[in-house]
């Protein structure tokens, strides 16, 4: 049927334009070659080596582990407390507060960073960590509430209800029933603030300072100024971070889900 | 007090850090992101005394001598060499010839074996009332010229607003830009992610898993990652070159990269998924027989498309795009990689604006700018996204 082969030809041609250029970069971080291009002359692991040995690589690794790591307690911590004082109906104008929330995702990056940057001077914040910190705080919240807001709403209330009932104090039904039930969707909204904050240039471009240089700004001029293998490197092991770290969502909520 | 009370206590403590640290980090910077773009305090901030004594001044007559005073003394008065640079880059924008005037002035009043007995024995031109009306203009806290400028718009002499210049008219052409590229790209993404979600939706078992899971891989991979894979196919020499040659189809590399084409092949890439996830969630809801239904009835395909699928489906198709477009106009990563110089969007200039040339209103303005179109279009798709049946 030409109907059903042009449905396949048109599939397979999307599939190959959304996933080839993922595909593509991967083998060229283990070229020798000072260029990033085609046919690779030969393999090496020389720019692996450069991404860690070299100064501004490492530097820029560590520093975004530490951003990363920062980013993801405070996201997490403000996120979920704030689902969790969003499941009450009585709380006023809670329409208009998770809308708040959520803005960050919607407003521009770069003007986000213009305001931020003004506002974090103001404060003797800007060219430190903690500035770096809550900027990428800021953007990456809204998963934390996303994901936290959606696990709270699968959960029925009536087995907190069982649990208070049955003569548990609030704290204890919290700990011993409310967070294990959504503890999928904090683990994932945590996981979504690191790839975040892991992923965040142009803020980072406003706020940062020479010592805070985070794996993406470095990226992102080296893109710019001096393209050279190291990126094909780098784009490596953000991809597989990425397969890693989806794996291990998916393998954590299937143990959570066992163990209930 | 009702039962009630305790927990709404507690929801509310709950709420109130992150409610907190949004107001201070994300409300707070963006007001003073749209406060730097009215404020105009570089002159008034030097010109203390010459604000109260032009207060009283008719704005027609000569300037007269407690005018020409004061103005001297807060010239006298001024130690900061960077602010002094900015009030009179200010003056000299509403007036040109203020960068030499306030130069010599101020040499002149450097000068203490002979000091000047007034302004106007330095220089003619401070006997000119134009010159007095444009530091009175200055000297008010608020200003709209940012925001007018934004839009290529300015005051003339007589207060009135009228546009620009076209030699001075660099900002509609790029928020014309902004908006042409964030409507192509949306076009190509619902022309490829419209016709793929349909497919996707049609099928079930493993082929839909694949087709979803190429949508899904893209969106989980860095932004930068996608860009550099981009940076890579497209260049010269890039694979996408190299396989036209090698199919004969070119004989010389067809420039891709730091050009239009590029930018709209790119964030074509990166926001496919929004296009076709949203259109996806409204097609699955469809009952799967009103297709055979139409065909039974005897509809053609293309006409069972057009007064069945199409109608039921247009409502995904709508709020994907108006993502698509409001997630195109603010993109900068992406042009600023892969474009050329006649390519950068809204997002470049303000950040250029900002860390180039340090010129804090007019980043302002064209950010709120920005700010204003993106929050009335999401305004629009949280509506549509709201009142969508069969979804909470």
């Amino acid at each position: 049927m030409p109907m059903k082969l042009a449905k396949t030809a048109f599939a397979t041609l999307t599939i190959l334009f959304l996933v080839a250029p993922l595909i593509a970069i991967l083998p060229l971080a283990f070229t020798s070659s000072v260029i990033l291009t085609y046919p690779v002359p030969s393999w090496s692991m020389r720019w692996f080596h450069e991404l860690f040995f070299a100064d501004a690589w490492r530097r820029a690794i560590v520093n975004s582990l530490i951003v990363g790591t920062g980013t993801t307690v405070l996201a997490t911590a403000l996120g979920t407390a704030a689902s969790l004082g969003l499941r009450n109906r009585v709380v006023l104008f809670r329409g208009a507060v998770r809308t708040l929330f959520l803005l960050p995702m919607v407003v521009p990056a770069v003007v986000l960073g213009v305001g931020m940057q003004v506002l974090l001077a103001r404060f003797g914040l800007t060219n430190s960590y903690m500035g770096v910190i809550i900027a990428h705080t800021v953007v990456a919240v809204p998963f934390v509430v996303v994901s936290v807001t959606g696990a709270l709403a699968g959960i029925d209330e009536r087995v907190e209800l069982a649990a208070e009932s049955l003569g548990a104090a609030p704290a204890t039904v919290f700990r011993r029933v409310t967070l294990p039930l959504a503890m999928p969707g904090v683990l994932s909204g945590a996981v979504l603030a690191f790839a975040t904050s892991l992923d965040e240039v142009v803020l980072t471009l406003f706020v940062a300072g020479p010592n805070q240089r985070t794996l993406a700004r470095q990226m992102f001029s080296s893109i710019r100024e001096n393209i050279s293998p190291a990126i094909a490197a780098a784009a490596f092991l953000f991809i597989a971070a990425t397969l890693l770290i989806g794996l291990a969502v998916v393998l954590s909520r299937s143990v959570l889900a066992k163990r209930r | 007090m009702t039962a009630a009370a305790p927990r709404t206590v507690r929801s509310l403590l709950l709420l109130a850090p992150l409610l907190v640290f949004l107001l201070a980090f994300f409300v707070w910077p963006l007001f003073s992101m749209m406060s730097q773009s009215v404020s105009d305090t570089a002159v008034l901030r030097l010109l203390p005394r010459s604000a109260e004594v032009l207060a009283g001044w008719d704005r027609t007559s000569p300037p007269t001598l407690p005018m020409q005073q004061a103005l001297m003394e807060d010239l006298r008065a001024v130690d900061d060499d960077q602010a002094l640079g900015d009030m009179v880059r200010r003056l000299n924008s509403a007036r040109s010839g203020f960068r030499t005037l306030m130069g010599k002035t101020t040499s002149a009043l450097g000068d203490t074996d002979n000091p000047p007995a007034d302004l106007v024995s330095i220089d003619k031109r401070w006997g000119k009332p134009e010159f007095w009306l444009a530091i009175a203009d200055a000297l008010s806290p608020l200003t709209d010229r940012n925001l007018l400028a934004a839009l290529d718009l300015g005051r003339n002499a007589a207060g009135e607003i009228e546009h620009l210049p076209a030699d001075q008219s660099v900002n509609s052409v790029i928020l014309v830009r902004t908006f042409w590229i964030a409507a192509l790209v949306t076009f190509f993404c619902a022309a490829i992610g419209y016709p793929y979600a349909i497919i996707a939706a049609s099928l079930s078992g493993w082929k839909r898993d694949l087709m979803l899971a190429a949508v899904l891989l893209p969106l989980w991979t860095s932004l930068l990652v996608r860009t550099a894979a981009w940076f890579i196919l497209l260049q010269e020499q890039g694979l996408i070159n190299d396989l036209l040659r090698w199919l004969r189809l070119i004989d010389a590399p067809l420039p891709l990269i730091f050009n239009r084409t590029g930018v709209i092949i790119a964030m074509t890439h990166v926001l496919l998924p929004f296009m076709v996830l949203p259109i996806y969630s409204v097609l699955i809801t469809i009952p799967k027989n009103l297709m055979p239904a139409a065909a039974s009835l005897g509809a053609p395909p293309l006409r069972a498309f057009l007064r069945v699928l199409l109608p039921l489906s247009l409502r995904g198709v709508a709020s994907g795009g108006l993502l698509v477009f409001i997630s195109a106009i603010g993109y900068y990563i992406t042009p600023a990689l892969i474009g050329g110089p006649g390519d950068q969007m809204i997002s470049s200039i303000i950040a250029f604006y900002a860390t180039g040339s340090a010129n804090w209103g007019m980043a302002g303005a064209l950010g709120v700018v920005l700010l204003v179109a993106t929050l009335l279009l999401y305004s629009v798709y949280a509506r549509l996204s709201a009142d969508e049946p069969g979804r909470r």
